[in-house]
């Protein structure tokens, strides 16, 4: 029970921070301190905290451009992506990449990809890697619901059910891709239906408790990490934002939003905290941390030097020093 | 579109968010009240299974206009639109016909980074059987909108994305006005050098060229307004007259119709030439998220000024 209200804290924790970052990060952008496209997670940081926690540091995570929840939770700091939105040199991708481009392969984040369904093969190449050398690690691809419609995640699924690769396809089905119901781009309701099509396990649920995504997110990432093969799950989510800071969402009911908010998985959370016995004052001091670390993020990328030139020219082609291992070595 | 396809019922549009969402940059706004749903259609995420059904769809019979969200998701569609759209006519010995129009937002919006922010002429001017246009003004992109509706070959139509706000005078439905593919315009007069342009820098060099005009430097300014086939004549004739040139595009300096046109010039006024001539182009870099790279990665008014400045000896 006490190592159940710990792990449960330290989820909300990670959830709050996320939660913060990003609102913090909308506030940046109302200011013009952040440009370009902001897509927000808020709603889903249930899932990319409950995933985190199954995965060990070398596995490999990617993730659409919906990427900060997902990075943050493998361990980016705050302070470089937040250094990133505002296209600062120390953030995560030096300024070159902004919030749909964060990259931290050091914390197993293999980044953010702004067209759809591409990194969905990508990840499972990174899984074929480490069937190849028998790393036992796994890599983990986040996608919309839109995206499973799309040549790159149908032709990175097929490979991925063929070779039995280590793989997790997690479908976060936030029920819009951008101004669209799903139920408007797809012949079929339920998407693990088509797992049976590439030969792979499935699993569908609700995401809005930490608490299950993590157990059953576990469940796919020990039999990929056992050589069982890859999963394909479908996390039933919502976003509470538009699909972007420049969506206003009028394609759906402000009461359909709020509706959705009382399955708020830091709400939910709460609750399950408040039932294992944790008092609102060992919350607040928890959220008073993360309060600070998200005001010290903003200041440190508030202060930062600009994003450099040089860095952006050297960085278009990588050096070309490769030297093959000596013999017998890996 | 609105007054082609009251004319013409084998005119179809497809693409996401073209419908129920009035467009993602609401340019097929009130559409799908006005035809309906079969005409105007939604569609999944799928490029290159919408290009090949409009493809698929034209060599049969209908005339689809596919609009892309942006260019830069063109991509996923690439074989359809190389490997089928541009070549079946030939293919079959013109036997069959591909009518159709692809057509978006095209290059850098603001910041909104590498994936996100090609100039793709480069690209697509490259394949034998596809029609490229690139209209700077409002009445352009509804004259060569019009042509490329009307074209019995594909038509590869890039509209500006930073230019959607920019307001003008479109002709009347009664004047029915075509601006025929392959044909430049000459936007502004000038005796002193020559720019040619294209697309969103048409308005860096205007600006260039007011400012160069308080330096006693009068540029003419030949706006392409298609890329494929190039009006080779009106960027001679202009040439000639001023003896000095410079072309600024946005796309990446390597290749593409920014040097195709440099190929043209030194070919067929050589004689004409005072100066070498010189490029202002995007930058040979994926585009930078943070502004202060991106700003400069841009073609901008001062590059403009500054190669005027050069070809003339004015430095
Ligand atoms: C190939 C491609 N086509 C179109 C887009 C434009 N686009 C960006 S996000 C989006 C909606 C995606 O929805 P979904 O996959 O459900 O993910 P969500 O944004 O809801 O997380 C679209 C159409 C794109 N990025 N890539």
């Amino acid at each position: 029970m006490a190592a159940q209200k710990d792990t449960l804290l330290a989820r909300y924790k990670d959830m709050f921070r996320i939660r913060r970052f990003e609102e913090e990060a909308a506030r940046g952008y109302a200011k013009g301190k952040i440009g370009g496209f902001l897509h927000l997670y808020i709603g889903q940081e249930s899932i990319a905290v409950g995933a985190s926690a199954t995965l060990k540091p070398d596995d490999y995570v990617f993730q659409t451009y919906r990427d900060h929840g997902t990075a943050i939770a493998r361990g980016t700091s705050t302070r470089a992506a937040m250094a990133e939105l505002y296209g600062k040199d120390p953030g995560i991708s030096r300024g070159l990449g902004g919030s749909m481009h964060f990259f931290d392969p050091a914390n197993g984040f293999y980044g953010g990809y702004g067209i759809i369904g591409g990194h969905v093969a990508l990840a499972a190449g990174a899984a074929f890697k480490s069937k190849y050398k028998k790393e036992g690690t796994v890599s983990m691809c986040f996608f919309g619901e839109g995206a499973t419609n799309i040549g790159g995640f149908h032709e990175g699924a097929s490979l991925a059910g063929l070779w039995k690769l280590p793989m997790v396809l997690v479908c976060e089905n936030n029920t819009y891709a951008m101004g669209t119901p799903f139920s408007r781009t797809s012949p079929v309701e339920d998407i693990t239906k088509k797992a049976a099509g590439y030969g792979m396990a499935s699993d569908r649920f609700d995401g809005h408790d930490v608490q299950e995504v993590e157990a059953r997110i576990g469940a796919a990432v020990e039999l990929a990490r056992s050589g069982g093969g890859p999963t394909l799950i479908e996390i039933l989510t919502y976003r509470f934002r538009g699909h972007s800071m420049s969506d206003p969402g009028k394609y759906r009911t402000s009461q359909e939003v709020e509706e959705r908010k009382k399955r708020d998985p830091l709400k939910v959370t709460k609750t399950q905290l408040e039932s294992l016995g944790c008092s609102e004052d060992e919350i607040l001091a928890l959220e008073n941390q993360v309060e600070e670390e998200i005001a010290d993020a903003v200041q440190f990328a508030e202060e930062a030097p600009p994003a450099r030139h040089d860095v952006m020219e050297r960085s278009v082609y990588a050096p070309s020093n490769y030297v093959y291992p000596p013999v017998g070595q890996p | 579109m609105l007054e082609e396809m009251r004319l013409d019922e084998n005119i179809v549009l497809m693409g996401e968010e073209v419908g129920y969402y009035q467009g993602a940059y609401k340019v097929t706004q009130g559409l799908l009240e006005e035809f309906g749903s079969d005409r105007v259609v939604d569609t999944p995420i799928a490029e290159a299974g919408f290009a090949g059904i409009g493809i698929g769809a034209a060599m049969v019979g209908l005339r689809p206009i596919i609009e892309f969200m942006t260019w830069n998701f063109s991509f996923v569609a690439f074989d359809q639109i190389v490997q089928n759209a541009a070549k079946l006519y030939q293919m079959s010995a013109g036997q069959l016909q591909v009518p159709i129009v692809f057509r978006g937002p095209n290059g850098a919006a603001k910041q909104v980074s590498s994936q996100h922010s090609h100039a793709v002429e480069a690209f697509y001017t490259h394949v034998p059987g596809l029609w490229v246009c690139a209209p700077a003004t409002p009445r352009d992109a509804k004259g060569l909108l019009k042509a490329a509706i009307r074209d019995n070959n594909p038509v590869i139509f890039l509209e500006g994305e930073t230019l959607y706000g920019i307001k003008g005078e479109v002709p009347e439905v009664e004047e029915d006005e075509i601006i025929p593919i392959g044909k430049a315009a000459v936007a502004r007069e000038g005796t002193d050098a020559t720019i040619v342009t294209w697309g969103s820098p048409y308005y860096t060099s205007l600006a260039a060229a007011e400012r160069l005009a308080g330096a006693g430097i009068e540029c003419e300014i030949i706006d392409m307004r298609s890329l494929r086939p190039l009006d080779m004549e009106t960027v001679l004739q202009s040439v000639r007259k001023t003896n000095r040139c410079v072309v600024v595009h946005e796309h990446w300096p390597y290749a593409g119709p920014g040097a195709e046109i440099v190929d043209g010039i030194q070919r067929d006024a050589m004689d004409h030439l005072d100066a070498p001539i010189l490029r202002v182009t995007g930058q040979d870099v994926p585009m930078p998220y943070a502004t202060n790279l991106e700003e400069n990665v841009l073609p901008t008014e001062a590059r403009v000024e500054e190669a005027v400045k050069q070809v003339c000896y004015r430095q």
